[in-house]
């Protein structure tokens, strides 16, 4: 009995001494080649697969974690120095740019693939099979909000049937683009939408009703094709699909963008964050494809490889979206730096 | 009058009929509420375990997570969970062990004390993510401990401080006085007294306190969310135990990592079925190690209450 109470009284001091050890170690470790990534979920799938297979070819040598906590949560570590790496799903904004600036990071921009803006609806939904960026406007715009609320009010050939809407958190680069792209001004939408950051509950939505319509990226539809119908989208040019030709090519516009990841110029000069750049330039087609999203031609990552190398700083977009860029512009746009 | 005492006979009968009907329909209403509890908890058991009980095998509990589902696994999950339960027991036992025998032992009876216990009794109900908050500001950018394990378990740790307090006070409570004034009587100080008598005899309690918070907080996704947490990690902290003199390092402490609710998360958000899988065999394992918690907890409640003999 005695021993056990001593036992009790050693369990006690043990705690409190581990308590007052943590509450006195300050931060000074090392943080050891641990290289941190942070920013959008669009982006995440890519640089997970990417940081997967690095840290097998490194044998654990270097640590790479991966957070999601969409583009602009990215940024805002980013700009904090608390990431080596920011995905991001849009260009950097304005705003961004200048807290950057204050913060003292470069950063270096290299465009890692395409992404297509996938529109669509439910597999019941027999009257549409393509829409145009006018219709799509009309249903968005903030104006429609408890205006626009049946198919028909829309085009007078589709049928009486209450239209329920679908889209991605506005705290996401893809509500960003998407708004931009078809309301023409980002952020600009109707509020009066099911709004979330998880694609699921989108997936689900869309699949279970069948007056719905939503968006999102194309790598989630192109994992959810038996529960969903693809909407063609007409730019002026007829109806395309998004399809890996026609994001590539860029005649699936205006609703195909490219994606990014900036790395700070102080962090890019540590040999783990450079090896992994270069990891992941050389591999990108390939790991790319895998996670369904839509990569850029092998030119385009030679010259973000010679980008890195120069340490060339700065956007090339000034802090806007490009929308309907298509990957010829922004190769002009890399040669010109 | 034999007419009258008829009439009143059967409104008596009657009124007790009615009595007996109400008390009968309640007593199906009462199991029908336990019922629906129970079965709900029991679809959720079921559900998971079809879909996720197949996926369950060595190989899940030693891979890394991986974008390819069969191939991902748990291991920096639970490794993760431990350390940073460790953390969390570390920080809110001793200190939320003094506190209950501050309040319950020496503290005056006061405004300041019934303050304190006030806000004591509303802090266990704060929902977590105000816990989340308050760690984003205070331990990851104040004390700049960042994303790390320490982070994780210091704020799940003052999610169940306000448990482990109200465990400690009440199974101190539950100590009859006739036991301290023996003491007293005996010449023995209010430490000694503490020490001696009134820990030990409340120790089943406090650690059933302790155990059902920590049940609580392994389970714990929003706070840890909002440290900044949810993130692919695909390696272990540093070891605890180093070759070199002197043998252990505390170096794990400020290693990034991830816990088993957040991989759930994560994996439940992917467009692959496959993954929730995945999802739901992390689901049984976090789900049992809290049973399994549970059930020690209430272990221990038996054997310290038996061995206590006044």
């Amino acid at each position: 009995m005695k021993n056990k109470r001593n036992n009790l009284w050693i369990g006690f001091g043990i705690s409190l001494l581990a308590t007052l050890i943590i509450g006195t170690i300050s931060p000074v470790w090392s943080k050891g080649r641990i290289i941190k990534i942070d920013g959008s979920s669009t982006v995440y799938p890519i640089v997970e697969a990417v940081a997967e297979e690095f840290q097998k070819a490194k044998r654990g040598a270097v640590k790479v974690t991966v957070g999601i906590s969409g583009t602009g949560g990215g940024f805002k570590k980013f700009y904090r120095g608390e990431t080596d790496l920011s995905n991001a799903s849009r260009p950097i904004s304005k705003k961004e740019m200048e807290s950057c600036k204050e913060g003292g990071i470069e950063y270096i921009e290299l465009p890692i693939a395409y992404d297509g803006l996938a529109v669509m609806v439910n597999p019941k939904n027999n009257w549409v099979t393509s829409m145009t960026v006018g219709e799509l406007k009309k249903i968005w715009e903030p104006a429609a909000e408890r205006v626009i609320t049946k198919w028909n009010q829309v085009n007078p050939a589709w049928p009486d049937v209450p239209l329920k809407l679908y889209g991605p958190g506005v705290d996401s680069g893809t509500f960003d683009y998407f708004t931009e792209a078809i309301v023409g001004k980002a952020r600009s939408s109707r509020g009066d939408f099911t709004a979330s950051e998880d694609d699921n509950v989108l997936v689900q939505g869309i699949a279970t009703d069948r007056g719905a319509l939503g968006f999102f990226g194309y790598a989630y539809y192109a994992e959810n094709i038996d529960k969903l119908k693809l909407v063609g989208i007409d730019g002026g040019r007829g109806s395309i699909l998004p399809s890996e030709k026609t994001v590539m090519d860029g005649t699936y516009s205006p609703l195909s963008r490219p994606i990014f990841i900036y790395v700070s110029k102080k962090s890019a000069d540590r040999p783990e964050v450079k090896e992994f750049i270069d990891f992941f330039l050389t591999n990108a087609s390939k790991l790319i494809k895998q996670v369904k999203y839509i990569p850029l031609p092998d030119r385009a990552y030679k010259l973000a490889e010679e980008r890195f190398t120069r340490r060339v700083t700065g956007t090339m977009f000034g802090g806007e979206s490009k929308v309907g860029m298509k990957i010829e512009d922004l190769l002009k746009l890399e040669e010109k730096k | 009058m034999p007419m009258d005492n008829d009439k009143n006979i059967q409104e008596i009968r009657k009124k007790i009929a009615l009595n007996k009907l109400r008390d009968h329909l309640f007593w199906i209403i009462g199991l029908l509420s336990t019922l629906i509890g129970f079965v709900l908890l029991f679809t959720l058991i079921i559900d998971l375990l079809i879909d996720g009980f197949p996926r369950l095998g060595w190989q899940f509990f030693t891979s890394y997570p991986s974008r390819f589902p069969e191939k991902a696994g748990i291991l920096s999950a639970w490794v993760g969970t431990t350390l940073v339960m460790i953390v969390t027991a570390a920080a809110a036992v001793p200190l939320g062990i003094a506190a209950g025998i501050y309040l319950e032992e020496y503290g005056k009876k006061n405004w300041l004390t019934n303050l304190i216990e006030i806000n004591m009794n509303n802090l266990a109900g704060v929902p977590s993510i105000i816990y989340g908050l308050l760690a984003l500001g205070l331990f990851v950018y104040y004390l700049k401990f960042g994303e790390s394990i320490l982070t994780g378990g210091l704020t799940l740790g003052l999610l169940i401080l306000p448990m482990v307090v109200i465990a400690t006070r009440e199974s101190i409570r539950a100590i009859p006085n006739s036991i301290r004034e023996a003491s007293y009587a005996l010449g023995a100080t209010k430490w000694q007294t503490v020490k001696d008598h009134i820990l030990p005899y409340s120790f089943g309690g406090i650690l059933t306190g302790m155990i059902i918070g920590l049940s609580r907080a392994i389970g714990e996704t929003a706070p840890i969310i909002t440290i900044g947490a949810l993130t692919f990690i695909a390696f272990l902290p540093s070891s605890p135990v180093t070759s070199e003199f002197p043998f252990f390092s505390f170096k794990w402490l400020l290693d990034p990592f991830t816990v088993m609710p957040i991989q759930m998360f994560n994996w439940i958000s992917r467009p692959q079925t496959a993954f929730h899988i995945n999802a739901a065999a992390a689901g049984i394992v976090l789900l049992l190690l809290t049973l399994l918690m549970n059930g020690f907890a209430v272990y221990l409640r038996y054997r310290f209450r038996k061995r206590i003999k006044w």
